[in-house]
This record gives structure tokens, C-alpha cells and sequence, in this order.
């Protein structure tokens, strides 16, 4: 089916996509919001700029933007894919769950906010350029790959892992990353650590046409938060 | 289940070869993000709508009653020469209601009453504006600059820039806000753009910081009257602009200053230039979620709060340039920018005319 989102408006546009069985194709899109907010099972191709929340809550379904988004991609989301062929929005991510997020350009702050992961769920977002700053905040599990490969500068902003106590930030760069917090250890990543992302890396490369030999050209940092309890000290025994 | 999804939303647009074109471009990009307001506030200043009137200060003036009015004229005639007035014409539409007498002037200081008062003209005018909105119970002159006007009123942003007829307007800038408030009341004198002389701000926020900044140019002699926050944001501007000559760059970095962990692994010069900034300026820092679209006579400034706890997206095409909280109120207007960025947390964004414009 193929919708107008400027036609219907964020509310009717919602209705009628979920109200579909099968795959979805929306045009004219301007800022509407909440597209595809928990969808499960069923393909949403969006040609222009999905508003807010875009696949919030989403359950299994996949969402392919042509052109950037606004804040809040994947807010809660708990399975499924989110491709954007763009830029995305702060707060790309948000609260996390499970599934994936890739993006070709670049993501705005707080990516990848308090995500987090459980048993066999864990949340994976790759960015093809660069990031704002308070990149992975609060971080509690899943995994944040950072490629920068519109760039020959360090990729991510200031206050990366701020308050991060689990999870990996992964970061492709030249430059070693500086100002971490005190809780977060950088290195090169190992050949083990890489063999965990080889096939998500695979499969973005595949989505945007961009060879892996490019990916793997540049040195890859490891984020994580050193120590099982790093903010520890911030407790009473008892 | 009633669910806000609300936050204010605030558009610019600006022509840096100062082509004028109609109120209806700014309409259509704040109507795009008509979600993010309630109904409480919306509002626009225009910039190069009165070519034929630009040597004049240009007031807009809400009264509440007739005997405001009087009282009110009574004395902008004692301290300007009015070369015109009228009523601001509006369109009568259902969506906007309750609205005061909306009145418009056109003048200059009296010559005797300038000389008389020793101050710079730009002064007299401002001390007369607070004059009146402090002392004549029931008026308030809400536009004060040359060249230019703000139009506002309680409604949704579009149906304000019909009511007012904006659409019949040509300026080289415009900017807009869609209201949403949070913690002080709905009324026509608190929808934004808040201005005086030139300046205007729209601001999509929360100013944590309100009352230590209130307090502080308070002190300088600017009351704050209109129960908002963004009202001490335009005041500030002026006060650092106007009277202490600094520029619309360093006033970014005295509102959205650095932290000190980041300046102090700055090099010098520019460190020491941060550094004093924020010791001589302390009291200007603004504090708490911010994004502000500020207008004056030669440009238009867009400035994020530095954590960037609000959105803020810039487009340009050829020579126009686009400010929006949303990336969709840029593309509704102009779908195909040459550029579209969102600027960092405390990056200052000044846009003027090219070189050669009149």
C-alpha cells in the first residue's frame, strides 16, 4: 500500500499502517510522527523525513528511510531493523532493547541513551559518519559502532560514555579517543572483540553499498566501562 | 488517556541578499510542527515589512480597554512625533478569540524631548517602552524597531499568522514560534517572539536559570513583567549587544558558555578569551534546555543550549537560510536545501546580509 503522509497526518497515517497486513510504502513525509510505533511484522519504506519516535516500540518489523530523520529513532525499541539511507536525529535509539539501527550519515546527541540488553536481546546501532556529543549515555548493554567515514577527524563529540556501566562502544579512528570518563577504558579492539561485530559490520556494508575493506581501514577502538560495578564507590556497604 | 506530546517550536527564515517575500513561507514551515504547541501561544517577527516607514519606530501596542488607550496616547504625544497610526488589521477567525484593541504607530522621539533627556535615541525609545508597559495599566507595546514588527497572540502559530493577515507582509526575515507552556500562563502579552527595538527572540525551552538571570538585569534597569522566561533573554541580548558593545559571537559564549573542563584544554589565546568571558559575564549564563532563534536588523542568530537538550536544524539554499526545531519544517518550505546541518550545543550561528546589501 502506498500512503501520503502529509495528506493524512500523523494520526491517520498510523492508523492506516497498522490497520495494513502487508508491506507499506509512505511518500510526501514531513515531520509525522510515531510511524510505525510498535509494528511486528511488515516492511515500511518512508521516502522524505519521518517525524519523532520514528519506529518506537518496535516489535520485529523493518523501516527504510530514503532521506534523514528527526529525534528519537527506535525510542524503547525492542526488535526488528531501522535502515536510514541519511542523517538521524538526536537521541537516536533511546532506551534500546533489541534489534538494529543502521545509519549511512551521521547521528545527532546522545546516541544510544541508556540502552541496554538481557540475555540473547542486545540492541546494536552502526552510524556511517560521525556523532554529537554524551555519545552512549548511561550505557547499560548492547552495542554502539561509530565508523566515521566521512571524516579524517575523531568521529564522536564530547562526554562519550558518560555514565556508561556496560555495553561497548566501538569507534573507527585514527585518533585515539581522549576526555573519557573516568569508568570508561579505551583500546584497540582485539581480533576477538572485531569476530563479535564482523557480521553486523557485513551486513551495513552490504545495505550501503560500502566495502569492508574501507570499514576495516582504520584502527577500531573499544569502549567499556572497567570494572564490573564501576560506580561502586558511590555506595554504602551493607 | 490524554497524552502531551507537546514542546514549543520555533522557525526562521532569512534572505542574505535581502529579497523580501510573503508571510506565508513562515506559515507554512511553523504549521509542520503544529504537534509541538497546544493552542496557547503562537506568534512572528518580520523584518523589511514597512520600507515605506523605516526611519521610524514602529510600536504595536495590545490595550485592554479604551481609557489604556488614552492614557497611552496621550503620552506617546508628549514624547514622539506620531507620523502615523491605525489599527493593526486583522482577520476575524474562530480559532482566535478574546483579542485586546490591537493598535499600531508609526514615529520619532520629539527633538526637544531627546535633547531634554540627554540619552542616546535608542534609549529614550527603550525607557519609553518600559515607561509605559510598568506604569499605564493595561497597555503594552510588544514591537519596538524599525523596519520591523512582531505579531502574537494566544492560538496555534498558523492561525495567528492568519489573523493577523502575514501573508500580505514582504520581509527579508521572519521567524516564528508555536507555544507550549510549561509553567506560566497562556496570555496574548507571553506568546513569543518578545522584542524590543530590533531584536527578537523565539526560544523553545526552559530557562533554569530565569531568576538569577532575572534578578541580575534586573539590576540594570530592565523590568521583568510579562511572568515568561524568554522575555529576560531579549533584555540580555540588548543590554550586551546595544550597551556593552559585545558582539552576537560573544554573547553565545556568555549565554551557552563552555564548561570549564573544556576550556581549560583550550589553547590560549582563546582560552583566556573563554575564560574571561565567563568570569566577567557570570550572571548571563543560561542554564537549563534551550533552543533561541534571535532576530535583528542585519541577520538572524540561532543558538542551542551546550548540553543541546533541544533540536535545532539549519538549511541553506542559495540565499536563503533556514532555522527550525524540526528537520520537516525546513523540507515542507524548501525540499531541496543545499545543505542541511544541525549545529552543536553552544554553537553560534549568525547568519547576515552578503556583502553590498541594502
Amino acid at each position: 500500500m502506498i500512503l501520503s503522509a502529509y495528506e493524512l497526518g500523523f494520526r491517520l497515517l498510523n492508523e492506516r499502517i497498522r490497520s495494513v497486513n502487508g508491506d507499506v510504502t509512505v511518500y510526501d513525509c514531513f515531520g509525522e510522527r510515531f510511524i510505525g510505533a510498535g509494528a511486528s511484522s511488515k516492511t515500511i519504506v518512508i521516502n522524505g523525513t519521518p517525524g519523532n519516535a520514528l519506529g518506537m516500540y518496535l516489535d520485529g518489523a523493518t523501516i527504510i528511510v530514503n532521506g534523514n530523520s528527526q529525534d528519537a529513532v527506535g525510542d524503547t525499541m525492542n526488535d526488528g531493523k531501522i535502515i536510514i539511507n541519511g542523517n538521524a536525529g538526536d537521541a537516536l535509539g533511546y532506551a534500546m532493547r533489541g534489534g538494529i539501527i543502521f545509519v549511512r550519515g551521521d547521528a545527532g546527541y546522545r546516541t544510544g541513551i541508556h540502552m541496554k540488553e538481557y540475555k540473547d536481546k542486545k540492541p546494536v546501532i552502526i552510524i556511517g559518519g560521525c556523532t554529537g556529543s554524551f555519545l552512549g549515555e548511561y550505557l547499560a548493554g548492547g552495542c554502539i559502532i561509530v565508523l566515521g567515514l566521512n571524516t579524517d577527524d575523531y568521529p564522536a563529540g564530547e562526554f562519550t560514555g558518560v555514565g556508561m556501566h556496560g555495553g561497548e562502544i566501538f569507534i573507527r579512528s585514527s585518533k585515539p579517543p581522549v576526555n573519557l570518563p573516568g569508568q570508561v577504558t579505551a583500546g584497540i579492539a582485539g581480533e576477538e572483540d572485531i569476530c563479535r561485530i564482523k557480521d553486523d559490520i557485513q551486513e551495513f556494508s552490504e545495505v550501503f553499498n560500502i566495502k569492508t575493506e574501507e570499514i576495516f581501514s582504520k584502527p577500531i577502538y573499544r569502549l567499556v566501562p572497567n570494572g564490573k560495578n564501576p560506580y561502586k564507590r558511590l555506595y554504602m556497604d551493607n | 488517556m490524554f497524552r502531551n506530546i507537546s514542546g514549543c517550536a520555533i522557525s526562521g527564515v532569512f534572505s542574505k541578499s535581502g529579497r523580501r517575500f510573503s508571510g506565508k513561507l513562515i506559515i507554512d514551515s511553523i504549521a509542520a510542527m503544529h504537534e509541538r504547541s497546544n493552542g496557547l501561544g503562537g506568534g512572528f517577527a518580520a523584518y523589511g515589512i514597512y520600507p515605506e516607514y523605516k526611519d521610524c519606530y514602529a510600536f504595536h501596542i495590545f490595550y485592554d480597554n479604551e481609557s489604556a488607550k488614552e492614557e497611552c496616547e496621550k503620552f506617546l504625544a508628549s514624547h514622539f512625533d506620531i507620523i502615523t497610526l491605525s489599527k493593526i488589521p486583522v482577520r476575524k477567525i474562530p480559532q482566535i478569540t478574546d483579542e485586546p484593541m490591537i493598535w499600531r504607530y508609526f514615529m520619532v522621539p520629539l527633538p526637544s524631548k531627546l535633547a531634554d533627556s540627554q540619552l542616546d535615541e535608542r534609549e529614550f525609545v527603550v525607557r519609553c517602552v518600559f515607561r509605559i508597559n510598568s506604569t499605564i495599566d493595561g497597555a503594552y507595546v510588544f514591537s519596538s524597531g524599525k523596519n520591523m514588527g512582531v505579531f502574537k497572540a494566544v492560538g496555534f502559530p498558523e492561525d495567528v499568522g492568519r489573523f493577523y493577515r502575514l501573508e500580505e507582509y514582504e520581509g527579508y526575515c521572519f521567524t516564528a514560534h508555536g507555544r507550549y507552556p510549561t509553567n506560566t500562563p497562556g496570555w496574548w502579552g507571553g506568546a513569543h517572539p518578545f522584542a524590543l527595538l530590533d531584536y527578537s527572540v523565539v526560544h523553545n525551552g526552559e530557562i533554569s536559570s530565569y531568576d538569577a538571570n532575572r534578578r541580575n538585569i534586573e539590576m540594570y534597569g530592565y523590568q521583568c513583567m510579562l511572568k515568561t522566561d524568554t522575555e529576560v533573554i531579549t533584555y540580555m541580548i540588548d543590554y550586551l549587544h546595544r550597551k556593552k558593545h559585545l558582539t552576537l559571537k560573544e554573547i553565545c559564549t556568555v549565554f551557552a558558555a563552555p564548561f570549564w573542563s573544556t576550556i581549560e584544554i583550550m589553547p590560549y589565546p582563546e582560552r583566556e578569551e573563554l575564560e574571561y568571558l565567563r568570569n566577567a559575564f557570570e550572571s548571563f549564563l543560561i542554564t537549563g534546555p534551550f533552543s533561541i532563534i534571535v532576530g535583528f536588523d542585519k541577520g538572524i542568530m540561532a543558538l542551542n543550549d551546550r548540553l543541546k537538550l533541544r533540536s535545532m536544524v539549519v538549511g541553506e539554499k542559495d540565499d536563503m537560510v533556514y532555522i527550525a526545531s524540526e528537520e520537516a519544517a525546513i523540507r515542507v518550505i524548501e525540499n531541496e536545501p543545499d545543505r542541511v546541518w544541525s549545529p552543536k550545543g553552544g554553537e553560534a550561528v549568525i547568519i547576515t546580509f552578503e556583502e553590498g546589501t541594502e
